[in-house]
């Protein structure tokens, strides 16, 4: 049996190792084996020198884990594992994953929690100068429980809203947590005043932008209804997955109103650093908001609508 | 789906070629992304004959034999020359060089469509045959460097390419027609690489001279020597810097080179040993056989080439036109345009355009104007991945200031994508009706030139040709 203090110090010197072998990938990892000897009286806990090493960091992230002896095949493997954001090359224990694998993925799952529970900075409201409404939702649970209480805004919500907003706007824009918090502190200050401003350069008039509490995407139509503007666009956090938890989308309605089928919506997704940068959306998304005003549909319809038009145009 | 027809003609040393080609584009994005129209296929769908290239005499190609052979290859491909809108006519080898190539291009160029890009210089070549002979692509389907030699009559282009992309590039005075002979087998011509080779290994081939075959034979060999030194099978020997093609980068052959490919009319002998060596009356064969028997072939795995003698041809119709990204900022009256200079910012007069101070831009523009005719640049930007609001207002304030409007309209290309954004907030900054045009997606480098074609797609991208018309760069960026 092993003594507590055995273990300790066999514990700090597999982390030990295995922390080196970040820097050196070539060296070999051996376990002691604990029956045998004592371990070494010099054996110190974590060199000072040591540079942590985040696991979870692009370069950390893209460096093959299978020992790959033949410098071609590593450089293939490299290269199609910059190709896409799948743990591939990680290779395995036994029948498992690694550890540093399991750690990452452990990390990546940590974040996404992390962006669904938290909740949205003030201080960023404040600089983007956003009134912020909740929905019926009084907390993050009953919003993760009850999805149709982040549909609906309450009277005292409704009555704020038309208190900072002008009704009958071309386009009223809203930004709603959602399920990430963290992809709307991502993303909004570089999309939102792309937006703004390149809606009132086309000569669209806007209501004032404001922030929902605890929102679902269908909570738009309630606004529309309310506020009778002509087309909503909601910028909503998306559910996080293990490859982001910073992943914004647009849904853009024409007409919208309540119970309406999803069909109608437009959506722009995958805004993130890793999809489509926020201030190219933010360009897209005006080019497209003025689209779909001139076409009158959104969603599908408006789908079917430009497509022909391109079909025609080709041979 | 969208298609564009696509001409590729090549003029040659020894032959004229023409292909058209089917471009399918297509939005790839998914039904709730941001558009992404790819070129998704390419299909040849004529091949033309293999002419002789018509010369008037040794130096002067037959510009009203060349447009007549181009006139009747449409006619027998049943199309009308208006129906390419993308295409490149590139005029390669030892006839790029003569003095009337560019009236060629010019005529070609009228003729053949509305967009139809004139390119020529060793190392686009080199790049163009490798992609049409399948070599860039085996390099990326295989993930290694794989090489291809195109030797036609007056040149062999070299290209190296690892993992599907331009590694190092070449190009030497060795082909099959730099001797050639008549029925007699008395000698007509002698280029001057080959009679530098051929006083290197003491040989006496001079023009009314009767050939020998074992001399013959003997500068084959000397030539394949010359070619297994340039891809670093033995030292290279001073003989190999004088065959050099005179504005060819100097090729860097690196250790690893896996598979090789033979492209080009010489190509067709390095597996076939010919019946009649002699019956195109030069040394092509010959040297084919030689190619075939060096250690090129066991030093490195030969793998068939998918186009052989069409090789240039092709990878002039398929592989020059690129796209853009299909989020850019586009005033479609300005297009098509043509061979406009591409000005590459340095990274610290980049730094500064992001950070707001617009004289480096404005110092780079006026040394770059005073040093081209062209009234037209393409200012070539890296831009930021993922960039904040302020740094892009920033950019484009600078670049307003900096790239003083009154010199038609402002042309950028940039690499991230950014390009609608940048547009977007760029367009107030201007003077009311100034044109303006940003491109993404796309990479130019100091001393390119850009063909951009009419939007496709729905408007939502553009075609783009980056030419590389100025010689001896080492790696090249461009298609």
């Amino acid at each position: 049996m092993l003594t507590q203090t055995q273990l300790d110090r066999l514990t700090d010197e597999v982390v030990a190792q295995l922390l080196r072998r970040q820097d050196t990938p070539k060296a070999e990892v051996s376990i002691p084996a604990p029956a045998l000897s004592p371990p070494p009286p010099s054996s110190s806990p974590l060199p000072e020198e040591q540079e942590p090493v985040d696991i979870t960091s692009p370069k950390v992230r893209k460096t093959p884990l299978v020992e790959v002896p033949d410098e071609r095949r590593r450089k293939a493997l490299e290269q199609m594992m910059r190709t896409t954001p799948a743990r591939i090359g990680v290779g395995r224990a036994g029948p498992r994953l690694k550890t540093q694998t399991l750690l990452a993925l452990r990390a990546d799952h940590a974040a996404a929690m992390d962006s669904v529970f938290a909740e949205i900075d003030p201080a960023l409201l404040e600089r983007m100068n956003l009134p912020a409404v909740q929905t019926r939702c009084r907390d993050r649970n009953e919003h993760l429980t009850r999805p149709d209480l982040g549909r609906q805004l309450d009277d005292k919500a409704l009555k704020q809203l038309r208190s900072f907003c002008k009704p009958g706007a071309d386009v009223q824009l809203m930004v709603s947590d959602g399920l990430s918090c963290r992809a709307v502190e991502a993303n909004l200050e570089r999309i939102l005043p792309v937006l703004e401003e390149g809606l009132t350069a086309a000569g669209i008039t806007l209501g004032k932008t404001f922030f929902i509490r605890y929102g679902r995407v269908p909570v738009e139509d309630v606004v529309a209804e309310a506020l009778g503007a002509k087309l909503v666009c909601i910028l909503i956090g998306e559910r996080p997955g293990l490859a982001t938890a910073e992943s914004m989308s647009a849904y853009l309605c024409c007409d919208a109103h309540v119970g309406q089928p999803e069909a109608r919506r437009t959506v722009v997704s995958n805004i993130h650093k890793d999809g489509i940068a926020a201030v190219e959306a933010g360009a897209y998304l005006v080019d497209l908001i003025g689209r779909i005003l001139a076409a009158g549909v959104s969603g599908v319809d408006f789908q079917t609508k430009q497509r022909p038009a391109q079909k025609e145009a080709s041979l | 789906m969208e298609q564009a027809l696509s001409v590729g003609i090549d003029i040659g040393t020894t032959t004229t070629q023409l292909v058209l080609t089917r471009l399918l584009m297509e939005d790839t994005s998914g039904y709730f992304s941001v558009p992404k129209v790819s070129i998704i296929g390419k299909e040849i769908v004529y091949k033309g004959g293999i002419h002789f290239t018509p010369l008037l005499d040794d130096q002067l190609i037959d510009l009203q034999a060349v447009r007549s052979l181009v006139s009747e290859e449409f006619r027998r491909a049943g199309y009308a020359p208006g129906d390419t809108s993308l295409g490149a006519v590139i005029i390669t080898g030892e006839a790029a060089r003569k003095e009337n190539a560019a009236a060629v291009l010019e005529a070609l160029s009228g003729f053949a469509g509305d967009f139809v890009v004139s390119a020529a210089g060793p190392d686009l070549e080199s790049v163009i045959a490798g992609k049409g002979s399948g070599a860039q692509q085996y390099s990326a389907d295989h993930h290694c460097t794989a090489v291809n030699l195109d030797i036609g009559g007056g040149t062999t282009n070299i290209a190296v390419f690892s993992q599907g992309e331009v590694q190092s590039l070449g190009c030497y005075d060795i082909g099959g027609r730099l001797v050639r002979l008549r029925p007699d087998m008395t000698i007509e011509a002698v280029s001057p690489s080959a009679a530098l080779i051929a006083s290197a290994r003491g040989l006496a081939l001079g023009p009314g001279q009767r050939a020998g075959r074992g001399e013959l034979d003997a500068l084959a060999l000397a030539m394949a020597r010359l070619l297994e030194e340039a891809l670093g099978l033995g030292e290279p020997s001073p003989l190999l810097e004088q065959v050099r093609t005179p504005g060819s980068s100097v090729l860097c052959p690196p250790g690893d080179i896996e598979a090789i490919f033979f492209s080009g009319g010489v190509a067709e002998s390095v597996y076939r040993p010919a019946e009649d060596p002699f019956r195109y009356g030069d040394i092509g064969c010959l040297l084919g056989e030689a190619v075939g028997k060096s250690r090129l072939t066991t030093a490195f795995r030969p793998v068939p080439a998918g186009e052989t003698i069409r090789a240039t041809v092709v990878g002039a119709g398929s592989y020059t036109t690129t796209l853009s990204g299909s989020t850019i900022d586009c005033d479609d009256r300005l297009l098509p345009l043509k061979n406009v200079p591409v000005l590459k910012l340095t990274a610290a007069a980049e730094d500064a355009c992001f950070e707001g101070r617009p004289e480096p831009l404005a110092e780079a523009l006026r040394h770059f104007r005073a040093q081209t005719a062209s009234d037209l640049a393409a200012v070539a930007l890296r831009g930021r991945r993922n960039p904040s609001y302020p740094q892009l207002k920033d950019a484009a304030r600078a670049i307003a200031q900096g790239a003083a409007p009154d010199h038609g309209p402002l042309l950028l290309l940039v690499e991230e994508d950014m390009a609608k954004a940048l547009g977007q907030l760029l367009r107030p900054l201007l003077p009311a009706g100034q044109g303006l045009l940003v491109l993404d997606c796309l990479r130019a480098s100091e001393h390119d030139f850009l063909d951009i074609g009419r939007p496709v797609a729905g408007g939502l991208a553009v075609p783009g040709v980056v030419k590389t018309l100025v010689f001896g760069r080492k790696v090249h960026h461009g298609i």
